[in-house]
Parts: C-alpha cells; structure tokens; sequence
C-alpha cells in the first residue's frame, strides 16, 4: 500500500497547484471588482466547478486531448524518476480534473474573506497613505484573507482525496484511490480498511501541519503551550 | 398552564409565523438567480416524476438494429451499445438521481436530529460519547467512507443512499447539537421551563423550530453532494444497477465507447451538472436570506 502513496501524494500536490493558480487571482479580483462582471464571471465558474461531477469532466478531457487531439496520454502513469516530462504529461489532466473541484472552493472563501478585509480599518489607511492598489491588495489584504482559506483548504483535504479514487480509476493511476476501488471489487476487505484509515490518518497529520504553518503566517496564532 | 405561556407575548409557538416565512419567501424571491435555480430543480423533478409520459422511447428496451446511433431526429441525444434512446434513458435516470439526493440527506437528518438534539439538550456523559463518535465519522474523507459503505453493504440505489446517510448523519447531528446548545440558553426557554415545561414540550416546541433554519441551509446544499456522490457511487458499480438508469451508470458504460460514441458520455454528464448546479443555487439563496452577516 506504501508504495502506492507517492502517486496520490504527487496527483494531490499538483492538483493543489492548479487550485491555487486558479482560485488566487479569481477570488482577488472577484472580491476587488465586487459586483461587477468579473465577479460575477468569477463566482459563476465556480458554482459550475462545484457541479460538474469530476469523473465526467475526466471522460470529457480524455475524449478532447487523447482521443480527439493526440496531445496526452488516456491513462496510465510514468515515475518521475523514469521520465519526468512523460511524468507530468500523464499527471496533469487528472490533477486539473481534481483541482477544478478544490479551486472552486478556495475561490468562494477567498473571495468571502477578502471582501471582509478589504473594508478593514488598515486597508483604509493603507489606501490613504497612498500605497499602490496592488501593494495593498497584495500586501495588505491577500495576506490577511489568506489565513481562513488555509483552513478551508485543510478541511477539503478528504475531498482531494475522495477525488483522488474517482480520477485515479479513471486514468489509470496506480495510487491509494484507485486501490482502493480495486480492493472493492476483489472483495478484499482488510485493504479497503486499510486504505480507509490510512487516509483519515494522513488527513489528521496534514491538518496539525497546517495548524504549524498558521503560526507561521500569522506571528499573532500562537500555538498552545508557548508563550502567549 | 399552557394558556398562560400563549398568552405572554415572545412566547408564542411559532416565533417565525406566516408573515416570518413570507419575508423571507419575498428575499429569497428577489435573488433571481436562486429563484431560476429552484425553478429548474421543480423542472427537473416533473420530469422525473413524469418521466413515463415525457420519454419518447423505452429506457430499458433494446434495439439491436439500432446501435450507438449518432444524435439524429429520430434518437435526439443518440443510442447505447444495446440500442436504448439515450435521452429516455436521461429522462428516467432523473429518478435515481433525485431520490437518491433527497432520500439520503432525509435519512441523514432523521438519524443526525435527535442524536444532536439530546447530546445538546443533556449533554454529560452521552454527549461526550457521542461527540467522539462524530469526530471519528468526520475523520474519513466523506467519499473513501461512502464508498466502503457501500462496498460493505453491497450494490444498489437503496444501499448507496444508506451510506450516503450514514456519511451525512454526524454533520446534521453536529448542526443540531450546537444550535440547541445555544438556544437552551435564551430566555425564553428558562421561562418556559419555570412555567413548568416538561423536556419534551420544552424541545419540541421550543427548541426544535428555532433551530431548523441551519439544518434546512445545510441539508439543502447537501442534497447537491448527495447526488454526485450517488452518481460517483453507480459510476463506479456501486449504485444503480442496470437495466435501471442512472446517470452515473450510464457513464460507467459509456466510458468504453468513448470513441465510438462520446454522445453516450456526454448527456448524462450535462444532466447531472445542470441538476447539481440548479441545486446548489438555491441552497446559496437559501443560505444567503438566513445568514444574518448578508442581511
């Protein structure tokens, strides 16, 4: 089973990626451009993400990029070691098909929690003093709103990994997910448990990291026993 | 006794009378976006009740003359590898999709309810218990759990909407349990109680109408998730089993013809999105005209 965790592990870190590259400057804008067309643009696609069944999406994408185009592979999965640009060209459909869910997400809380710290006292002041918008999104705003999102993002964790048994069958990936649908069909039980409470136990130690990274972008998090 | 309590203003049975719900039908009637949602959730729900009278064809018959037909006049959305209208098979497929959504999330919050509303209500000891007990639940990635479930209790629609409730179970008990921890608390009950309230008076008409707005949020987003989920459950051979449609078994066997006929794929996808998204719609318009922060 071990040996099966460093695919999911890269499919969920790509996927990870994606989600951030495309929920950042989504959420940014649709929060600074409230109400605008951009925000509504925004916040539409992301209601379609969250609707769209991802394992359709797959099927839709392999049909596009395999079957019609010839640019990716249907399926199948090649080591980093081996080759790593056949690698990442057997990894990116699966992990945008997962990213797309998780982006949508990230998107909807960002969003949220910008516009409640756009209309901060210190974003006033920032603005006032006559800092550039972008500095003061960026650097005022961004990095305050950023920190619900975290928790957000540690708390959809099971679904990356909900996910990861959908797209990893679908591609044909040998990781933890596609185990253990596999596992379903050989009736092989003990694996399934195994595979069951292997996933819960990552997403426990996953989320007492994020708990670590918080102290780490917000000096005023503390973490109990210290000093405080 | 119980005149008495009527009779005092701020007691009343419903503090959310006609008029409450007619406010709030008014706010949520002026998100027209939600309203279009929960218009094309109405839609899709006659269709699926009436799918008997709205399908042009059988969705279980077979035409082997007629196999993996492109979309034409005569079959709108194509034909499977066994001849089957694709489309009659969309219409009916409807039926496992919403039953499968609604029944899972009832489930879910008829088990979740009172298990929240006694773990609030008394607390102590069975409440510590059970708190752990949803802990543990929340734990597992909702789908891995759904998915062992269901591998537990073997195919079917029914089956893969009992683990779909059980998954579902500790989120409306952990929902109910903090409202009623916050609303024992009020005024209004410590009145109720020193007019001599038993418990049970006490919570059904006190604290369970004043906690039920999260609950009905909550569930109605749900039943978004419940449906990809039984679709993502079938698809994978778990729910639905044929000749019945489903949308997600019809993927399942879609998936090998996808180069001979992408129709196959490609419908029931775009039905369960549209489904999910009118859904999720109108449970964000629900959400938003309770959400006191958007008032």
């Amino acid at each position: 089973m071990l040996q099966k965790v460093p695919v999911t592990a890269e499919l969920a870190a790509a996927a990870l990626l994606i989600a951030w590259a495309i929920a950042i400057p989504a959420g940014v804008l649709a929060a600074w451009r409230r109400r605008t067309a951009v925000d509504y643009f925004a916040s539409a696609g992301a209601l379609t993400g969250l609707s769209i069944p991802n394992f359709w999406l797959g099927i839709m994408l392999i049909y596009l990029f395999a079957v019609h185009l010839h640019w990716l592979p249907a399926s199948g999965f090649v080591p980093p070691a081996e080759d790593l640009g056949r690698n990442l060209k057997s990894i990116v459909m699966p992990a945008f098909v997962l990213g797309v869910v998780l982006a949508a997400f990230v998107m909807r809380q960002l969003r949220s929690s910008m516009l409640e710290v756009l209309s901060a006292d210190y974003v006033r002041t920032a603005n006032a003093k006559g800092l550039g918008e972008r500095v003061v999104l960026v650097r005022h705003a961004l990095r305050n709103a950023v920190i619900p999102v975290i928790t957000v993002m540690g708390i959809q964790l099971g679904t990356l990994l909900g996910g990861a048994v959908i797209t990893e069958t679908i591609f044909a990936l040998p990781g933890l997910g596609r185990l253990a649908v596999e596992s379903i069909y050989g009736r092989d039980y003990p694996m399934l448990e195994g595979v069951v409470i292997f996933s819960a136990f990552a997403i426990l130690v996953i989320n007492l990291m994020v708990d670590i990274v918080y102290s780490l972008i917000d000096p005023r998090i503390k973490l109990a026993g210290g000093t405080s | 006794m119980s005149l008495a309590v009527e009779a005092l203003p701020g007691l009343r049975r419903r503090p959310a009378g006609r008029r409450g719900i007619q406010h709030l039908a008014r706010r949520f009637a002026h998100n027209r976006l939600a309203l279009g949602g929960l218009i094309l959730f109405v839609l899709i729900l006659l269709t699926a009740l009436l799918a008997a009278w709205i399908a042009p064809a059988s969705p279980i018959k077979t035409d082997f003359g007629a196999y993996l037909q492109p979309p034409g006049p005569r079959h709108l959305m194509g034909t499977d590898e066994l001849g089957r209208d694709v489309l009659s098979r969309i219409i009916f497929g409807a039926r496992a999709s919403l039953e499968a959504g609604m029944i899972s999330v009832g489930l879910g919050i008829a088990a979740g309810l009172p298990l929240g509303i006694v773990a609030g209500f008394y607390r102590g000891r069975l409440d510590d218990v059970l708190m752990r007990l949803t802990d543990a639940m929340l734990s597992f990635p909702q789908l891995i759990l759904a998915l062992a479930v269901a591998a537990v209790l073997g195919p079917g629609l029914a089956k893969a909407m009992i683990a779909i409730a059980v998954v579902l179970m500790p989120v409306f008990m952990r929902i109910m349990r903090a409202q009623v921890l916050t609303e024992r608390e009020r005024e209004y009950v410590d009145a109720a109680r020193a007019m001599g309230a038993a418990d049970r008076r006490i919570i059904w008409r006190h604290l369970l109408p004043n906690s039920l707005a999260p609950i009905v949020v909550q569930g109605s987003l749900n039943v978004a998730g419940a449906i990809i989920t039984e679709a993502t459950l079938s698809f994978l051979g778990l729910g639905t089993q044929p000749p019945t449609p489903s949308w997600g078994s019809m993927l399942n066997a879609a998936q090998q013809y996808l180069t001979q006929a992408p129709w196959m794929s490609f419908w029931p996808g775009v039905a369960i999105a549209v489904t999910v998204f009118a859904v999720n719609v109108a449970g964000d318009g629900l959400r938003e005209i309770w959400d006191p922060r958007t008032r």
